[in-house]
């Protein structure tokens, strides 16, 4: 592994950690697409802020850009508002038509400068060591990292600082604004912050897998926890683990770093939403199988409570008569059968005769009566 | 008489030119229960929404406790709607009590040791001691509306405004619920909730508001919560129309009944 393979997977793991956490608030609030419709706009303000400095480099396309996001972010609400189009709909307007400024000023005045749009796109981390951050003659590591790093730092401090007042607005913004934090001002700070991220992301892994990056990772740990601080954790670390497994796959498979790190934030969630111990598809199956033959084993024990004594005991309380008078496969009724042995609530006989234990009738009676 | 807990003067709200409050005046008793009824969309949440601050009237004048709501804020507890937060929020439920504090601790301080300890208090007034610790999404609606009401109580107000607190709970609720308003009236505070089940207000309000965008009546329930009151508010539609209201008023020895329960049969057989 070489320096520069550390640099790069130092700056991945910043990106991600930094898209994770904004992302948490923006899954809760049921904003995921404004992440995509930010991480698309942006590109506007990079252009025109390129077109005012002629640097690719300078901090104000970061700033304009961030400015386009929230820009972004109040015209959907101001769309919105009008109630001629729903909110989905809002975004879908105005961050195509953002960035299609964006494209055709690229295109036709931009062409020849160092802004294509496939480093739009995708972002060009495995460049970012490359572009070195110099002081005085001094190297200081790339400049991304710079970047990235300052953003993170933001984040954690502004989550930190207004943790309190994020959570109350998210969760019910009417009592905030009752107790005098206005949700609004919330919202834009949050949306900047954000925008503010989109952008230095943007830079390393495009505009397409920001969204990733912000999305997926909380929607995974959302699988796996009922806290928000635990949630919180939980995003940066799957992000932060995707963009370094999805690294080593992009060089095994001689692939894109940033799609790598994008579709292992997929997997991490496809995995989450399959094996989460209590809200994931496996669990759920295997939760709504063992209900069933639950349920059906207290339809046995009423079933054999009802016949217990009576002249057809004998025919009707055998493993083989449950199939044709309860209706359930062979398979099914020695489950069942095997399922009430094992709790101790039934016996089987030589013959095959199924008897309730003590403990068996105690239950059978109790359901009956409940 | 002394001053109101809240006063409301020609208060009108619009949502895009359309009035949903039209020239209200309410005066509401300090240190009594007071009920604002009305059929759907009267703007009985919008009423209580202006009181709040948070929609901005078209016209008129809000004073609580003599001051601008701006000013009276912390004097002022609010329970929203039940429906209106996403309950699986991933949170416990004395954190959401916490949330109750909030505003005395003001921007970026978080809630400490004190605080948590007001906080399990309330649960405790409303019955959830147990829960506190239990993740949100697992409550029933009625243990959901507890909790709201454990965090109005923590902000310790001297005005309560709750949004259908009563809706969807219940009985053990309800009766929670009850309890905790009547001893809040002990103390001294103010209580306005928006409520739907009309059967209840003589028994557990003091004072009524019925409205249906305008106000129609308004006062003790003995005198506004009348038959024709309330055939005005709802349009003849009125719901356990059955004797609902006495009309005249029952004598007011009635309310003094040692049996709350004869008292209600009393009360609501007459009519029929």
């Amino acid at each position: 592994m070489t320096w520069i393979d550390v640099e790069i997977q130092l700056l991945a793991v910043v990106v991600a950690v930094s898209c994770a956490l904004p992302g948490v608030f923006l899954v809760l609030r049921r904003m995921a697409l404004m992440s995509d419709a930010i991480s698309h706009s942006i590109l506007l303000g990079i252009v025109l802020a390129f077109f005012v400095v002629e640097d690719i480099t300078h901090p104000l396309l970061v700033v304009a850009a961030a400015a386009t996001g929230v820009l972004t972010v109040g015209l959907v609400e101001l769309l919105h508002r009008t109630r001629k189009v729903k909110e989905d709909a809002a975004i879908a307007l105005v961050f195509p038509a953002l960035f299609s400024i964006a494209v055709i000023l690229i295109s036709r005045y931009a062409g020849s400068v160092h802004l294509d749009l496939d480093a739009v796109l995708l972002g060009e981390i495995a460049f970012a060591p490359f572009r070195r951050l110099e002081v005085g003659g001094m190297d200081l590591g790339p400049r991304g990292l710079w970047l990235m790093g300052a953003i993170l730092i933001l984040n954690v401090l502004t989550i930190l600082l207004f943790y309190k007042e994020l959570k109350l607005c998210t969760f019910d913004a009417g009592l905030a604004a009752a107790l005098g934090f206005s949700p609004v001002l919330v919202h834009y700070a949050f949306m900047t912050l954000v925008s503010g991220t989109a952008v230095g992301a943007f830079d390393s892994v495009g505009s397409i897998l920001v969204v990733a990056l912000m999305i997926a990772p909380p929607a995974a740990a959302y699988l796996l926890t009922d806290r928000l601080p635990h949630l919180l954790l939980l995003s940066g670390g799957i992000g932060a683990a995707s963009a370094v497994v999805g690294f080593w796959l992009a060089r095994g498979l001689d692939a894109s770093i940033a799609g790598s790190m994008a579709t292992m934030t997929g997997v991490t969630f496809l995995l989450a939403l399959l094996f989460a111990p209590d809200r994931g598809v496996v669990a759920g199956v295997r939760r709504r199988a063992r209900q069933r033959v639950e349920f059906a084993g207290e339809m046995l024990m009423i079933h054999v409570l009802n016949h217990e004594g009576g002249v057809r005991a004998r025919v009707e309380n055998r493993e083989d008569h449950l199939q044709e008078h309860l209706r359930w496969s062979p398979d099914f009724a020695r489950r069942v059968v095997r399922h009430a042995e094992r709790e101790g609530l039934i016996i089987r006989t030589q013959g095959g005769e199924l008897h309730l234990t003590p403990l068996g009738r105690e239950f059978a009676r109790h359901r009956m009566i409940h | 008489m002394t001053e109101p807990a809240i006063e409301v003067n020609d208060l009108t709200v619009a949502y895009h030119e359309r009035p949903v409050l039209w020239d209200m005046d309410v005066r509401v008793r300090a240190g009594a229960l007071t009920a604002i009824v009305g059929p759907n969309g009267a703007g009985k949440t919008t009423l209580i929404k202006a009181i709040l601050g948070l929609v901005s009237p078209a016209a008129g004048r809000i004073r609580i406790l003599g001051r601008k709501y701006r000013e009276a804020r912390r004097e002022v507890a609010y329970v929203p709607q039940r429906g209106t937060v996403d309950w699986d929020f991933p949170t416990s439920v004395l954190d959401v009590v916490l949330m109750g504090t909030y505003g005395g601790l003001g921007w970026m301080r978080r809630p400490g040791r004190k605080e948590r300890e007001r906080a399990e208090a309330a649960l405790e007034q409303v019955g959830m001691e147990a829960f506190a610790q239990r993740q949100i999404s697992q409550l029933s609606g009625g243990q959901q509306q507890r909790v709201f009401l454990a965090r109005a109580l923590v902000q310790d107000a001297s005005v309560y405004l709750m949004d259908e607190p009563f809706q969807g709970v219940d009985a053990r609720t309800e009766r929670a619920i009850v309890e905790v308003l009547r001893h809040l009236r002990e103390r001294g505070k103010t209580v306005v909730a928006v409520h739907h089940a009309l059967q209840t207000v003589p028994e557990y309000f003091d004072d009524v508001v019925i409205l249906n965008v305008r106000k129609i009546a308004a006062g003790p329930v003995a005198e506004a919560f009348t038959e024709q009151h309330l055939r005005t508010a709802y349009g003849g539609r009125v719901p356990f129309l059955q004797g609902v209201a006495p009309s005249p008023p029952a004598t007011p020895g009635v309310q003094e009944s040692p049996d709350p329960a004869a008292d209600r049969r009393g009360t609501f057989s007459g009519g029929a």
